[in-house]
């Protein structure tokens, strides 16, 4: 079997097995739901995750250690992740071989030749580590040993792979100047409270992108009409700009084959930098040939497997290997005859990025959303860590949107901040329920512990937890001028119906408003009063929500004509004399919150009948997750 | 790609063929702008889709049955119960479709008593396909998310099991309705889907504390049937429990007071709000069930203001004796 018939079936294999895993990351218990199932295996086998993770947090958590395997796989074989294995990359390769179906040699050889640009990704990758190690320094003083050196590795790496420059003193001066700025940096704003590490690269890493884009748009939209993913149509905020990324993404492979992967992919990058040290590699085994151009026309990664090849950009898809006729091209361990070269990056610019990368969080947090300025819509999922250090977990893969049993789960829109992008916010209306009471799917599925992976006990806080209560997402708070009962004198309390904790967090006063001009009793006769005027509406008062008052007595009303009230008369009862004055009230539960119980499900919100702009609604003070924002007194 | 004319030549040919061409075109634009044409601009509200109408489920003959069974087993209650009333076959009969409308609404496990117990739905289920029943399905609206719900209530497992299907509430599953003569359901949806085909309509309902109407029971039950955004009707919710009651006329409902959700509710959330009150009603009369099980929560029936209009509205009665209710006790 020819060389390339495996990898397409390798990736065939792994797209099919990444979107299965994506269908079985349903919650039940059937066979090919989430039960077993490893769906964040991709995720996990993503070492950019599992790097950053480090880097912002000191440990690798659970499955991503699989990035290990990835990294050490790497460095054996080259980038056989971006051309066998990555859900992402597969797709990329099969748009560039559409767009691609037409054109020439000549056209192929121009559209796969090495171009200046795919440094970019470089920077990028430079630019999101800079930006997950940007509190390191701080932390180092914490003894977060793993991550200094993963982080230390980690800019050997990027700055190892920076051509040296004209003068080398220099760029080692610059170097050392950035270190210092650094450290001066970390040391001042570290006391202002704005350093900080932000996992930015899943905005742009592709397997969290991929994840996400599947997980929110394209099964949103195949399940609308099939119902295996979710028993109703499914929606998710702001899903369009998500499907946009993806779709551009794909679409740019029309015009230059695997566009992302060239230019724009950090684990690409992280990948080609890894490459350079990798066992076997792809070259020439002498350095003159026919030079024919085959494998330069059909080359994936814009290598110019022909002539002096670009090994980091080498995504081991092997079509050179395949196609040339003089067979002068190998898959083995010593360089290319015909020379090798690494990526093609000036160390001034790989310091721009590394240094712009270090300011992004403090930029991002000086809007003060971390800070004084928190936006308390943001209610997170349960489990979910304080917001500096859940952003220094969270991937962005939309896993625990995906698994949310009621949709309350939604990805953040711009409207967040930009460092909140995509990541996990409660909405209590666009699901079929709040936050449900014993669910804690969102936390087992999450592959960083942005959510802490929580227990139904320690949820309710009950057992071991009893002492610390409840995990709290916020607190509703009713809002009196919207609220049937408190602003137009209609009977409601729906949100005090479905609280779902006991006893209720929302509880009623009972207040009686008068909604008629006062009465005069014509006559009275048993239960029955003869008003004037008349003209009531009959039987509108008999809804068992109207009373009549009179002086040292209050009835309710269990019927009416236009002009005769039937009441239940109360015990020791004597009928009101004509002329007396007598008033028709309704009676109304108010709703009232109390934010001891109140652990901000949003199940009251999801139900209120105002349907709009509820008259109840969850913010997140009080969350659990950080009690400077806590509104109880201890 | 030709052009359609040479450049610099136009022969009487061309312009024949060209002027037949922009006359064609002409002609096409002007049938389209009639065929389209519409002069009165849109209505204020979509065309209102196919009402449907709710028939009666009532067995005839089997008017007017009550029966209450002090037990603390529920399905040997049930048992007993119906053979008070003549036996599941008085009320099923072989080649029947029969529904169980349960109340699902919460997802709590039901030793939490807010959702009916799966437990009496396993038996009833039995007991219907054991008389013949061609069909059962059994189904409900939630409030919580309703897969939760059917799975964490136990009723789905327990359904299925049981051998009946379990139909959860989709957005096609719902048509519009009107009670003839009402004032509340107006051209409402309502959960239909699962009702078609069906000739026996069974309410399976757990007696409940209901802070806004007092209780929860058989015929509160059926605000389960409503769809879109039932909410509303809160504010008249006397009003819209007797319009259920009008609106569906059962085979048969059970109340299930074995252990009845005496505060907290109806969601409840803890074993405190449950009490042991050894109690299963059934009857053809949802009135006078409701009236018999509203007591397992210590209150009369006056003071359940819907049960009132329900009575004056003819759908059952309050006069409890009249109904010469069954009493049986289980040891």
């Amino acid at each position: 079997m020819r060389i390339v018939t495996v990898r397409r079936i390798s990736q065939v294999f792994f797209l099919c097995l990444f979107l299965w895993f994506c269908l079985a990351a349903t919650l039940g218990e059937r066979w090919w739901q989430l039960r077993g199932w490893p769906v964040n295996w991709f995720l996990d086998l993503d070492p950019l995750s599992g790097l950053l993770t480090l880097l912002t947090t000191g440990t690798i958590f659970a499955g991503l250690l699989w990035g290990l395997a990835t990294v050490a796989l790497t460095l054996i074989l080259g980038r056989f992740f971006c051309g066998w294995l990555c859900p992402l990359g597969t797709m990329h390769q099969f748009v560039g071989w559409l767009g691609s179906r037409s054109k020439g040699v000549k056209e192929r050889v121009a559209r796969n030749a090495p171009r200046r640009a795919q440094m970019i990704k470089y920077f990028l990758l430079a630019f999101f580590l800079a930006a997950a190690a940007g509190d390191m320094l701080l932390r180092l003083g914490q003894g977060q040993w793993p991550a200094a050196l993963a982080g230390a590795l980690l800019m050997a790496l990027v700055l190892g792979a920076a051509r040296r420059g004209r003068g080398g003193r220099s760029f080692w001066l610059a170097a050392g100047a950035l270190g210092a700025l650094w450290l001066a940096y970390s040391l001042l704003l570290g006391r202002g409270g704005l350093l900080g590490a932000s996992l930015l690269a899943g905005l742009l890493d592709p397997i969290p992108l991929l994840t996400r884009s599947v997980n929110l748009v394209l099964l949103p939209l195949a399940d609308a009409p099939l119902r295996l993913a979710w028993p109703e149509a499914r929606y998710f905020q702001g899903a369009a700009l998500i499907g946009a990324v993806f779709i551009a993404a794909l679409l740019l492979n029309l015009w230059l084959p695997r566009f992302y992967c060239r230019f724009v992919c950090p684990l690409g990058a992280l990948f080609g930098l890894l490459g350079r040290f990798s066992l076997w590699r792809v070259g020439k085994t002498q350095a003159d040939c026919s030079a024919c151009v085959a494998c330069d026309a059909y080359c994936e990664g814009a290598c110019r497997p022909q002539g002096v090849i670009h090994a980091a950009e080498c995504v081991l898809c092997l079509n050179c290997l395949d196609l040339c006729p003089d067979q002068v091209i190998d898959y083995r361990t010593a360089p290319s005859a015909a020379g090798e070269q690494v990526p093609d990056l000036s160390r001034r610019r790989v310091l721009a990025a590394l240094g712009t990368g270090l300011v992004a969080p403090p930029l991002l947090r000086l809007g003060g959303l971390l800070g004084p300025d928190w936006d308390p819509r943001l209610v997170r999922p349960p489990g979910a860590l304080a917001e500096g250090r859940f952003l220094a977990r969270c991937l962005r893969c939309g896993q625990c949107m995906r698994v949310c049993p009621t949709g309350v789960l939604q990805p953040a829109g711009l409207s967040f901040g930009l460092e909140a992008l995509w990541t996990p916010v409660l909405n209590m209306t666009i699901g079929t329920s709040g936050c449900q009471l014993r669910c804690v799917a969102c936390g087992h599925v999450c592959p960083s512990a942005a959510i802490r992976p929580i227990s139904v006990q320690e949820k309710l806080g009950q057992g071991p937890f009893a002492a610390q209560g409840p995990l709290r997402l916020g607190t509703a708070f009713i809002d009196r001028g919207r609220c049937l009962p408190w602003a137009m004198d209609r009977p409601c309390i729906v949100c005090q119906e479905n609280c779902p904790v006991s006893p209720k967090a929302i509880f009623t006063r009972v207040q009686f408003n008068p909604v008629l001009p006062e009465l005069s009793v014509a006559r009275s006769l048993g239960g029955e009063i003869i008003v004037s005027p008349g003209g009531l509406k009959p039987g509108a008062l008999g809804t068992g929500d109207y009373y009549c008052r009179a002086e040292g007595w209050q009835a309710r009303i269990t019927g009416n004509t236009a002009d005769t009230l039937l009441l239940a008369p109360p015990q020791g009862w004597g009928p009101p004399g004509p002329g007396k004055k007598v008033s028709v009230l309704v009676r109304l539960q108010q709703p009232y919150v109390d934010p001891a119980r109140c652990i901000g499900c949003g199940i009251c919100q999801h139900e209120c009948p105002v349907s709009g702009l509820r008259a109840i609604r969850v913010t997140a003070e009080n969350a659990s997750r950080h009690r400077s924002h806590s509104l109880l007194l201890k | 790609m030709s052009p359609l004319l040479p450049p610099d030549e136009m022969d009487r040919r061309d312009f024949l063929r060209r002027a037949g061409l922009a006359g064609l075109g002409l002609a096409a634009a002007g049938a389209l702008g009639w065929w389209a044409y519409d002069g009165r601009g849109p209505l204020a509200s979509g065309e209102a889709g196919p009402q449907v109408k709710l028939p009666s489920y009532a067995v005839p003959g089997q008017d007017r049955k009550l029966a209450l069974v002090k037990s603390g087993h529920r399905a040997p209650a049930l048992r007993a119960g119906l053979e008070a009333l003549g036996g599941i076959k008085a009320f099923v009969r072989s080649g029947d479709q029969v529904a169980l409308k349960v109340n699902a609404a919460f997802a709590t496990p039901p030793a939490l008593g807010a959702t009916t117990h799966p437990e009496l739905v396993t038996e009833m289920v039995r007991l219907c396909l054991s008389a013949g029943a061609r069909r059962v399905v059994v189904t409900d609206n939630p409030i919580n998310d309703p897969a939760s719900c059917f799975a964490l209530s136990g009723i789905g497992p327990a359904a299925r099991t049981a051998g009946a299907q379990v139909a959860l509430p989709s957005a096609e599953a719902f048509r519009p309705t009107t009670l003839a003569g009402g004032r509340l359901i107006k051209d409402w949806p309502l959960l239909y889907g699962p009702l078609k085909g069906i000739n026996k309509l069974i309410g399976l309902a757990p007696v409940k504390d209901h802070h806004r109407s007092r209780a929860s029971v058989t015929m509160k039950n059926w605000y389960g049937l409503l769809g879109g955004r039932r909410n509303v009707f809160h504010q008249d919710i006397n009003g819209i429990i007797a319009e259920l009651a009008r609106l569906v006329t059962p085979s048969l409902v059970v109340a299930d007071g074995v252990v009845s959700l005496v505060k907290n509710g109806p969601t409840g959330g803890s074993l405190e709000d449950l009490r042991p009150t050894d109690t299963l009603i059934l009857g053809t009369d949802q009135v006078a069930v409701d009236a018999l099980a509203v007591g397992l929560l210590g209150l009369n029936p006056n003071q359940v203001p819907y049960l009132g209009l329900a009575a004056a509205a003819g759908v059952g009665t309050l006069d409890l004796p009249s109904l010469k209710p069954v009493r049986v006790e289980l040891g």
